[in-house]
């Protein structure tokens, strides 16, 4: 590929080869955290919003998207980190959703972080449904809101009895 | 006075983030290892954001990672609250359910902050914190109400932790300095907002305020617990012996 055609667009295809690493089910455009790719003068940069402020996989993504777009004929791409407005598993697509549930993880729900933090320091909050992703049973229960990632949390099915991850809602 | 002011808001998380990794393999239960460990990630994560761009705007190229290996206990400019030692379960729930209020109503403030790298860094947090605090304040209403062997470990947790609550208020030239240029929070607006939390927590968890006065201060001025050391030397260990090391 030469620089002559290459549009936002096609880079967009190229890091779509870019896999979260820890859930090599998803990319990291369909992830939501490519924000932006534009061209100063032959050189690609690509803004990239982390997901939570720790995430060790965020390094990994860096030097995966500059090495991919590098075997692409884009050498030198520069990554640039945008805090602002700060990412949301509401951009995540119902394609990466879908094979999330593929995968025996429960996609997030929508966000809810409209309440203030009376609402946080409730025992007696209502909780969301989630659906197991193995056998679709609705009786489920959270064990923690804190998972084998900052962005997952764990559940068990009363249905299949099986326990199951969720992406957090962000 | 900017950067000291990020190396504050950085130093705070970055002091209890290693604290709470301190539980890693040793949590009382497996979910509560792992929220522990989370929640460390969660806090070291908004530390090296925050130290990162205190090093940028102080201009003399100290990386994040000079800042949190290479400063002696007197140059950090953390809380006491965070610094000293776990305890046991009880005491570090406790000593986070009053961090993450707090923690809470600032990065809520922060997030309108003048200054927009600090918003965006205090906007992530944020999300975060909300987490932090569902995880802390349902712990301590648990434990509070809960049997007699953990309602007293929590109200002595408690007892002893509440003369350290009252530095995380005190504002001094920096604080205002920050506020009045529309980049820093407002600690006196954000104390009865903590404070309404904590009494509703602490009333449905049935503990009970000591009288104690929170005289506990010095941190923001490097005057720490003896305690820091001992803990930053654990932690800057490695980096200190192999200076320049990457992996």
């Amino acid at each position: 590929m030469t620089n002559a055609v290459a549009t936002r667009e096609s880079v967009l295809e190229i890091l779509a080869e870019v896999k979260d690493p820890e859930l090599p089910m998803i990319d990291v455009v369909e992830l939501g955290i490519v924000r932006d790719v534009t061209f100063s003068g032959d050189r690609v940069t690509v803004d990239i919003t982390p997901t939570y402020s720790g995430c060790p996989a965020m390094q990994v993504i860096e030097r995966e998207i500059v090495a991919t777009l590098a075997s692409h004929g884009f050498e030198g791409a520069r990554i640039r980190t945008v805090y602002s407005p700060a990412w949301t598993t509401d951009w995540m697509t119902e394609a990466a959703r879908g094979r999330l549930r593929e995968h025996g993880i429960a996609p997030p729900g929508p966000v809810e972080n409209s309440g203030g933090i009376a609402e946080l320091v409730s025992l007696r909050r209502a909780r969301p449904t989630t659906e197991c992703p193995f056998c679709g049973s609705a009786n489920t229960v959270e064990k923690s809101e804190f998972g084998s990632t900052a962005c997952k949390s764990i559940h068990f099915c009363n249905g299949c009895h099986q326990p199951f991850d969720r992406f957090k809602a962000f | 006075m900017l950067s000291e002011y990020l190396i504050r808001l950085g130093d705070d998380r970055l002091v209890l983030g290693h604290r709470l990794s301190e539980w890693c393999g040793h949590g009382p239960i497996l979910e509560e290892d792992i929220a522990l460990a989370n929640i460390a990630l969660d806090l070291i994560g908004q530390a090296t954001l925050f130290l990162k761009l205190a090093g940028e705007t102080e201009g003399k190229g100290r990386s994040e990672d000079a800042l949190a290996y290479f400063r002696e206990a007197i140059d950090y400019r953390n809380v006491q609250l965070v610094e000293i030692p776990n305890g046991d379960y009880a005491f570090t729930i406790v000593r986070q359910f009053l961090f993450d209020v707090f923690s809470y109503h600032l990065l809520e403030q922060l997030m309108k902050s003048s200054n927009p790298e600090i918003a965006g860094i205090a906007a992530k947090g944020f999300k975060e914190v909300r987490y932090h605090v569902r995880h802390s304040s349902e712990w301590v209403v648990r434990m509070g109400d809960g049997t007699d062997e953990s309602h007293t470990r929590a109200q002595k947790a408690l007892d002893h932790l509440w003369r350290f609550t009252g530095e995380m208020f005190q504002p001094d030239d920096i604080d205002s300095t920050m506020l009045t240029a529309g980049i820093g929070g407002d600690l006196a607006a954000i104390q009865p907002k903590w404070r309404a939390v904590v009494d509703d927590v602490l009333t449905r968890a049935t503990l009970v305020i000591p009288n104690d006065p929170p005289a506990m201060t010095g941190g923001r001025k490097g005057r720490h617990t003896e305690h820091l050391g001992h803990m930053l030397s654990e932690m800057q260990i490695v980096a200190r012996s192999h200076p320049g090391a990457e992996w």
